[in-house]
């Protein structure tokens, strides 16, 4: 079991400040994300767009600013759980909370911060007619195991980096390896697309395109799809169909842990403390919502700073503390380091 | 102050809602069913305009000039469900002067 003073779950930038100033409290973090990455939104869908509205920065790379947030937070030596949602949550008599992942790593704290942001990032599912009963039979939205693709007919649709990569990396691995995708132009990295159109060159890969698969067939297991191309449908026989059209996030299991939820959003006590409904859980940035509410970075910046200070009230009651500039203060990580302002120099006048 | 212009949306439900939206704020199609809640928040502008998620896909059912779609609106399309001849992400349609009267139906969230 995992124990930590402030369990996080969701490693985007709300998520990554909270250590911070939880850090400057002396409370350490840990921090659950279903990315494999920290950084959510930031690192997975626009690492290179430029943000403008982050005070003082007149701009920055939505990567850069989750590696900033990360040398900002490494003193404080967070913990983390990636490519692991958070699926279920336990109160223990002591009043602490267990939230256990799909994987089944469990976390014990006192306090659960939620900066969950739009919700865990999920593969996103062609509406095929009947595709839910393939799977698990030979349709998969994401590559766990490359090695359950040994020697088999793999059939991949998507034009993004993973239709791209995983492509490229099976026709190592399965019998064949068969690409679909809407149009001719893919929009993954350069070399990935160059790679493809080497391989196919080759005659390792089947590119169909312009393409969609639009329906899927077997007898409990698939063995075949139906694809349209310029409106001629014909079959293809396979063993795998695996759709790879990116990620959504969901709400998903935090939707049913008994918490306030309006507009797809965690209510929260904005007056106060960002509190749930339910004390000692707590949601900040675009997870939650209150009177006013603005989904921006900056405002799960302040989110995160005033919740801090409220856990430590929670897990200290009878400690008195005053928030402290970090200029006057300093930041001592627990790593040992300690950054603090220089003291001015006073030279004697004679 | 520039003139507000009418557009119609017919929301999932297949609701058409007459809507005022502005001109002089810069808006784009998917703020506008925004502004108004004509979908549920989690379900329209997940990546927040860059057009990176077609949540905000809609048909165009008017017979409006609109501006071609960039590379990255053709690459999303390619990627999105439900789409149609007349399907453009609401994210890169700037609300101007001459989309009034503009009618659009969103697609089926997926």
């Amino acid at each position: 079991m995992i124990k930590t003073d402030i369990l996080i779950i969701g490693a985007g930038p709300t998520g990554l400040f909270t250590v911070f100033e939880a850090g400057l409290l002396k409370l350490k973090c840990h921090l659950i994300d279903a990315l494999p990455q920290p950084g959510g939104q930031c690192a997975e869908i626009y690492p290179k767009k430029p943000i403008y509205d982050i005070p003082a920065f007149p701009e920055v790379l939505a990567g850069d600013l989750v590696t900033n947030l990360m040398k900002q937070i490494e003193p404080f030596q967070p913990g983390f759980t990636l490519g692991e949602r958070a699926e279920t949550i336990e109160k223990l008599e002591d009043g602490t909370f267990v939230v256990t992942t799909h994987k089944g790593t469990k976390h014990n704290a006192p306090i659960v911060a939620i900066a969950g942001g739009l919700g865990s990032f999920e593969p996103r599912k062609p509406p095929i007619e009947g595709i839910e009963s393939f799977e698990e039979n030979g349709v998969e939205y994401f590559i766990k195991d490359p090695e359950i693709y040994r020697d088999k007919t793999v059939i991949i649709a998507g034009g993004g980096d993973s239709a791209l990569d995983w492509s490229i990396f099976l026709t190592d691995v399965a019998k064949s390896v068969t690409l679909v995708h809407r149009r001719n132009e893919f929009r993954g990295a350069l070399d990935s697309v160059e790679k493809v159109q080497e391989l196919k060159n080759k005659g390792k890969i089947e590119v169909i395109t312009p393409a969609e698969v639009i329906g899927v067939h077997g007898n409990g297991k698939i063995d075949r799809v139906s694809i349209e191309r310029d409106g001629e449908i014909f079959q293809k026989q396979c063993d795998h169909f695996v759709p790879l059209f990116g990620l959504a996030p969901k709400l998903g299991p935090i939707a049913e842990w008994g918490l306030e939820i309006e507009k797809n959003a965690i209510k929260v006590d904005n007056a106060l403390d960002y509190q749930t409904n339910i004390p000692g859980i707590y949601a900040i940035g675009d997870v939650n919502t209150y009177p006013g509410k603005l989904k921006l970075i900056l405002c799960g910046f302040h989110e995160a700073t005033l919740m801090c200070q409220s856990a430590y009230q929670r897990i200290f009651p009878d400690r008195k503390y005053v928030m402290k500039y970090t200029t006057v203060g300093g930041v001592e990580g627990f790593d040992g380091t300690k950054k603090e302002a220089p003291k001015a120099v006073v030279k004697s006048i004679n | 102050m520039a003139q507000d212009i009418i557009i119609k949306i017919i929301d999932r439900e297949g609701v058409t809602h007459e809507v005022l939206a502005p001109t002089d704020m810069n808006m784009n199609l998917m703020e506008l069913v925004r502004a108004y809640e004509l979908a549920p928040e989690g379900t329209i502008g997940i990546c927040g305009g860059m057009a990176m998620c077609a949540s905000c896909q809609c048909y165009v059912l008017s017979d409006h000039n609109l501006p071609e779609k960039n590379d990255d609106e053709e690459a999303m399309l390619a990627e999105a469900f439900n789409v149609k001849d007349n399907s453009r992400l609401g994210c890169q349609l700037h609300i101007h002067p001459e989309l009034e009267g503009l009618t659009i139906e969103l697609a089926p969230e997926s």
